[in-house]
């Protein structure tokens, strides 16, 4: 591994999304706008917008750059250049760790964005900080490109990668206490969603709406999600393969 | 010398298809060899095995004293697909600064590349936005950039203008004499006429190796095709 040759990289993948300008804006300008529908969704439940925004400011971004991220590392195997740079002197933390950066670099800016909107416009209260929603927002979006990296390994088409979100998201959207508090879910379900990472952002948003403070709950949901990351990055440069 | 590659008793078997057999032949250093043979005789399993993608089922293959698919080779070989492996929605100078960076080249080869392929006018054009033989001269470009010392290229003048590949061709010769070792694959027998030496494969067997004087000569053919259909037939 370089730094060299990550940065590099990362800087490709941005200058390819600089070219496609529909993309950055779908994925900077779709997570508020679904958030700002919401709010209308809840009209005159201001309590329950309250307690659902800011897991929703979780959710949506993550599922915006697993899509993304998995459609671009899919292209990557399908047009060739995979295993053209598979054959070239970097190692294979390279490409991950330049996707990674670059989509991270992307997933602050459209949390900013969707912090702005949901804290700002949307008049959401938490009594954490802003400072912990942006990093967990930031957190969340860069999970789902660490899963999006792993999972487009086992994509063969666009088809495949796009079920994906339905196959390997919606399982975790839905046991997550998103919709309903884990606690009043069946046990079973409660020890599935121990180990599926969408579980421990949407803790930490929740955590984040009724406290303050960095330590406990809040810190140790960060822990795992940071674990769940660098998992998933790392499952996924394993499954870059120099030779079939 | 030396061999640049040495290939023994090699075997490859994808799935149950046994594409290549009991392949054995030994490559100079600085010589171009053009690899021919029709659509399906396993030209392209050949060059990933050379260039270390390709897992083998059995046999032995060196290549600059190494064995195939060592890291090290990784800096010393290059390897251009028949389908160009560049970034569509980048631009042309824009893939050359990336691959660039990854074989350790300096700024200043992208300029100089750009305009040994005839790109020259088009840096900053969209790759997606070329025509198919621009295209694959940024896939050959972005092969260049290193300096390899063994640079392996499939079916690289498909779909290029007779002007352009006789200059690719005349570029070759150039690397060639400066030392590098060319494996050039088509599936034209006309090609042959700018190779020192010729590799015939057909069914993932070899059919001859030879220079094309002698090989006409043995044959008693008066072209390559010509060659290559006496040989087939004399196997039968």
């Amino acid at each position: 591994m370089s730094p060299h040759k990550t940065f590099a990289t990362a800087g490709r993948v941005l200058r390819q999304l600089r070219h496609d300008p529909r993309t950055l804006a779908l994925i900077i300008v779709v997570p508020p706008v679904l958030l700002a529908l919401l709010k209308y969704v809840f009209n005159g439940n201001a309590a329950t917008f309250n307690r659902i925004a800011p897991m929703a400011l979780g959710i949506f971004p993550l599922i915006v750059m697993f899509i993304v991220t998995s459609v671009a590392t899919l292209r990557e195997r399908t047009s060739g250049t995979l295993e053209r740079l598979l054959s070239l002197p970097l190692g294979k933390l390279d490409i991950i760790f330049g996707y990674a950066l670059a989509f991270a670099l992307l997933a602050l800016i459209q949390a900013l964005v969707a912090s702005g909107v949901v804290l700002g416009l949307l008049g959401v209260t938490v009594l954490g900080g802003t400072l912990e929603v942006i990093v967990t927002a930031v957190l969340a979006g860069l999970l789902g490109t660490s899963m999006g990296l792993f999972v487009s390994a086992f994509a063969r088409t666009e088809f495949q990668a796009v079920q994906f979100m339905p196959a390997f998201v919606f399982p975790q959207l839905l046991v997550c206490g998103f919709f309903v508090p884990r606690e009043s879910m069946a046990k079973v379900l409660q020890w599935f969603s121990d180990i599926l990472p969408m579980t421990y952002i949407t803790e930490a948003m929740q955590h984040i709406t009724r406290f303050a403070g960095w330590g406990g709950t809040f810190g140790r949901n960060l822990i795992v999600t940071a674990g769940f990351i660098i998992f998933f990055l790392i499952l996924g440069a394993i499954t870059l393969r120099r030779q079939e | 010398m030396q061999p640049a590659v040495e290939i023994k008793n090699l075997s490859v078997k994808i799935g149950e298809a046994k594409i290549l057999h009991d392949f054995r032949v030994s490559l100079p250093v600085g010589k171009i060899i053009g690899l021919l043979g029709p659509s399906g005789a396993g030209k392209t399993t050949l060059m990933r095995v050379i260039v270390g993608r390709q897992k083998i089922s059995g046999g032995n293959v060196s290549v600059l004293g190494q064995p195939a698919g060592a890291a090290i080779l990784r800096s010393q070989v290059g390897y251009v697909t028949q389908a160009p492996s560049v970034y569509k929605d980048l631009s042309v100078a824009e893939n050359l600064r990336y691959f660039a960076a990854m074989v350790g080249a300096p700024k200043s080869r992208v300029g100089e590349i750009i305009a040994q392929v005839g790109l020259k006018g088009h840096e900053r054009q969209l790759a997606g936005s070329l025509s198919g033989g621009q295209l694959s001269r940024v896939s050959l470009a972005a092969a260049l950039l290193g300096q390899p010392e063994l640079l392996v290229l499939d079916e690289p003048t498909v779909g290029i203008d007779p002007l352009m590949r006789r200059d690719l061709w005349q570029r070759f010769r150039q690397l060639a004499e400066a030392g590098t070792t060319l494996i050039v694959s088509s599936h034209v027998m006309d090609e042959a006429a700018h190779c020192d030496e010729l590799l015939l494969v057909r069914d993932g067997r070899l059919l001859a190796y030879d220079s094309q004087a002698k090989l006409l000569q043995k044959t008693g053919a008066k072209n390559v095709e010509d060659a290559f259909l006496k040989l087939v037939e004399g196997k039968q």
